[in-house]
């Protein structure tokens, strides 16, 4: 008997699934109008709502903005529903022609080299303050997003005290050339603290890794989010040692002074950029022979079934340690550079609020797929300079976040995924072996449809 | 219920002493003494919830045995090495490999690459000459998946080589499951429950398989499985777990007879159980 009620029921148009994606495009509309709309003020809450959503502000003669919005709902609801018929189409003619062709070697190497000229370029034509940014902004952090892509994308491990070794890198700069109260044994070329900062970095990823590797996900995130506020906190209060919450300042810039051979990198940002350049190059091909070694391939194992890999051999508090040390230097040059170019930091530089922008970053990029971090990073740094031009400093942060949740739902995976990271995803080239199982002949659409 | 101890052998490989496993007041195993001679086929069989899984999560580091020790012995004239204690890894290492009730291979790898995860943990070449890839890591490399190709030749899915794990027949996973466990060079091999989920026909090149790694690469195999077919045509010898104990060990035939087990454990006539089996349960 209820039976027959609920089937009765769910016949009902709310039950149709394309009506109900109607009914959330249209709700997202309106709160896209909203957010978009007027501000509301003190004296009266609903001036911002009245005036968003109605001509004038006076209710029944719904305002330009409100019905722009709505059509834009509309749209995109029917782009959802009848869309996929569209691009499935387009999926097969482009897997006929494009990929054959996208995989060939000489292809490979011509967008290689288009993209190399485009990046050595690129600087040289735009603005100063874009040079800025693409130097202090993006470049920098790019290459601290590669570090913790190794931890967070290829061992599995939850590090939200990444910051931390950025912030060790940075003070080991400021050390080595003689910048805290502190004084070293003996001062270095800004250059030659690459080395002391890295090392220091490595040590402290295995410090803090060793006794925390054995935990898992949930707890090890913790953990390493307690360290690197202990690391800030420490740094801040330690007046005697690191100068308190003034940081270090005029620190040198590279410099090169080798027999006939002297060079200084000054305040400019191209020989910068094209430092970073350079490292990031060597970062990414050592990085890239590492993924596809045994060692790799452990982290893989262990990212995907910790007890079978153990069962299989594989040392996995070892391995995590290594991961964590890879990614913890790859921050402490990342530190030195940054350092050299601003030549000037604070504690405050290093709050928690970094650590969880760079894992953003790598999410959002693909986690473990070193291509969708890179542009994953350059688009979210690039976003808010960008989004400055057009909108207020206070709206920023909901469009920031608007474009994670909507990459989320749809491209759970990232901008650019890791091959491994979409099959965990069940994101199958091939239908499962379930999936065509299950499914009666005539229905596979559905089952690719939902 | 009557606790049996096994009788000692000339060359165990696993010499297991009155280990008792408790979870808080639950006793999972309860004084099971029993020993493996090197170069056998060992079947352990009980119903389900008896222990046996508990016993190879306590021989492979797991679990940790409240009272007892396991002395395993690598090789003939290795000394014995106590398992109580050590980690998973370390005990991999010492040469005992094993395979999962539910599998657990790494799903998103292709085959090849689960046996050469299996292959590389014997490997060296670390993380410096990895990534300036000098030549003793590219010698790993290709060491690892020469090996990691003839045993998938072994176990039969050579074709399925690239193929990706989640993507392989429920079949097809098992024996990878085998052939990445053997990747480990063992001198004993955990299979636990291989045939659960598996056709007939797939039962019968299961039995060859298992003889083949026992006979070919000399190597010890502990089997637990429920099948009665397959343990009574591939077993060496039986060992009859009932809540947490030992109740019977002996030849195949042995425990066919043994009235003890038939009422325990198979609950049906004799006869009829040697006929029919009384496996069938994933």
């Amino acid at each position: 008997m209820t039976s027959v009620v609920k089937a009765k029921r769910q016949t009902g148009l709310w039950y149709n699934d394309s009506f109900r994606r109607l009914i959330g495009c249209l709700f997202t509309g309106v709160l896209f109008a909203l957010v978009t709309g007027t501000t509301g003020t003190q004296k009266d809450y609903g001036f911002g709502i009245k005036h968003s959503l109605f001509h004038d502000g006076k209710p029944p003669v719904p305002s330009v903005r409100v019905i722009v919005c709505l059509l834009i709902g509309v749209v995109v609801w029917a782009l959802i529903t009848y869309g996929s018929q569209l691009t499935a189409r387009l999926r097969i003619e482009r897997s006929d022609v494009v990929a054959q062709s996208l995989d060939r070697p000489v292809v490979k190497l011509g967008t290689g080299v288009l993209v190399a000229a485009g990046l050595i370029v690129v600087p040289l034509l735009v603005a100063p303050f874009w040079r800025e940014v693409l130097v202090t902004n993006v470049s920098i952090v790019v290459l601290l997003a590669l570090g913790l892509n190794v931890v967070v994308g290829w061992a599995g491990l939850l590090d939200l005290g990444y910051v931390a070794f950025y912030a060790i890198g940075s003070y080991m700069a400021a050390y080595w050339t003689g910048h805290l109260p502190v004084q070293p044994p003996f001062h270095v070329n800004p250059f030659l603290t690459i080395p002391f900062a890295v090392g220091a970095c490595l040590l402290a990823g295995v410090l803090l890794g060793a006794p925390t590797l054995r935990l898992r996900g949930d707890y090890l995130a913790i953990v390493t989010l307690g360290f690197g506020e202990i690391v800030r906190i420490t740094a801040n209060n330690s007046e005697e040692i690191t100068n308190g919450p003034r940081g270090a300042s005029n620190l040198p810039h590279f410099s090169v002074h080798l027999g006939p051979i002297k060079y200084e990198w000054g305040s400019g940002q191209l020989p910068y950029w094209y430092t970073v350049l350079v490292l990031l190059a060597i970062v990414v091909v050592l990085f890239r022979k590492l993924e596809h070694s045994r060692i790799g391939r452990a982290w893989t194992a262990i990212r995907e079934d910790e007890v079978a890999a153990q069962a299989t051999g594989v040392k996995t508090v070892q391995m995590k340690l290594l991961a964590f040390a890879i990614g913890a230097s790859t921050a402490g040059l990342s530190g030195v550079v940054n350092v050299s170019k601003n030549s000037a930091f604070a504690p405050n530089n290093f709050i928690l609020n970094v650590s969880i922008l760079i894992v953003a970053y790598v999410v959002f990029g693909g986690m473990g797929s070193m291509l969708g971090v890179i542009v994953g990073t350059a688009v979210l740094t690039l976003l808010p300079e960008v989004l400055k031009n057009y909108l207020p400093t206070a709206d920023q942060p909901i469009y920031f976040g608007a474009i994670l949740v909507i990459m989320m739902i749809f491209r759970p995976a990232g901008l650019i995924p890791a091959k491994r990271r979409r099959m965990e995803l069940g994101q199958h080239d091939t239908p499962s072996a379930e999936a065509v199982a299950v499914a009666p002949a005539g229905s596979i659409g559905h089952v690719e449809g939902s | 219920m009557t606790t049996i101890e096994a009788p000692p052998v000339a060359d165990p490989i696993f010499d297991v002493q009155h280990i008792t496993l408790r979870f808080g007041g639950v006793v999972s195993l309860s004084d099971v003494t029993l020993s493996m001679t090197r170069g056998e086929i060992l079947a352990i069989i009980g119903p389900n919830g008896a222990g046996k899984t508990s016993l190879f999560n306590c021989l492979t580091g797991v679990y940790r045995p409240q009272e007892g020790r396991i002395l395993f012995r690598a090789g003939r004239e290795s000394a014995p090495v106590s398992v109580v204690g050590r980690k998973t890894h370390t005990i991999n290492h010492l040469g005992v490999a094993r395979t999962f009730q539910n599998i657990r291979l790494f799903p998103a790898l292709t085959a090849l690459e689960n046996v050469q995860i299996g292959v590389e943990t014997r490997q060296r070449s670390g993380p410096i000459s990895s990534m300036l890839g000098l030549p003793n890591s590219r010698r790993d490399q290709k060491a690892s998946v020469a090996r990691a190709l003839e045993l998938l030749s072994f176990v039969g899915l050579r074709k399925e080589a690239n193929t990706i794990a989640h993507a392989l027949s429920y079949g097809a996973q098992r024996r990878l499951e085998i052939a990445r466990a053997l990747g480990t060079s063992p001198s004993v091999l955990l299979l636990d429950e291989p045939a659960a989920g598996t056709n007939p026909s797939e039962k019968r090149e299961l039995g060859d398989l298992i003889k083949q790694i026992n006979r070919e690469m000399a190597v010890s195999v502990l089997l637990i499985e429920h099948d009665m077919k397959l343990v009574m045509s591939v077993a060496d010898r039986v060992m009859v777990l009932n809540f947490g104990q030992l109740i019977a060990a002996g030849t195949p035939h042995e425990i066919q007879r043994d009235p003890v087990v038939v009422a325990a454990y198979l609950g049906v006539a004799p006869d009829e159980a040697a006929g029919t089996g009384a496996g069938g349960e994933a």
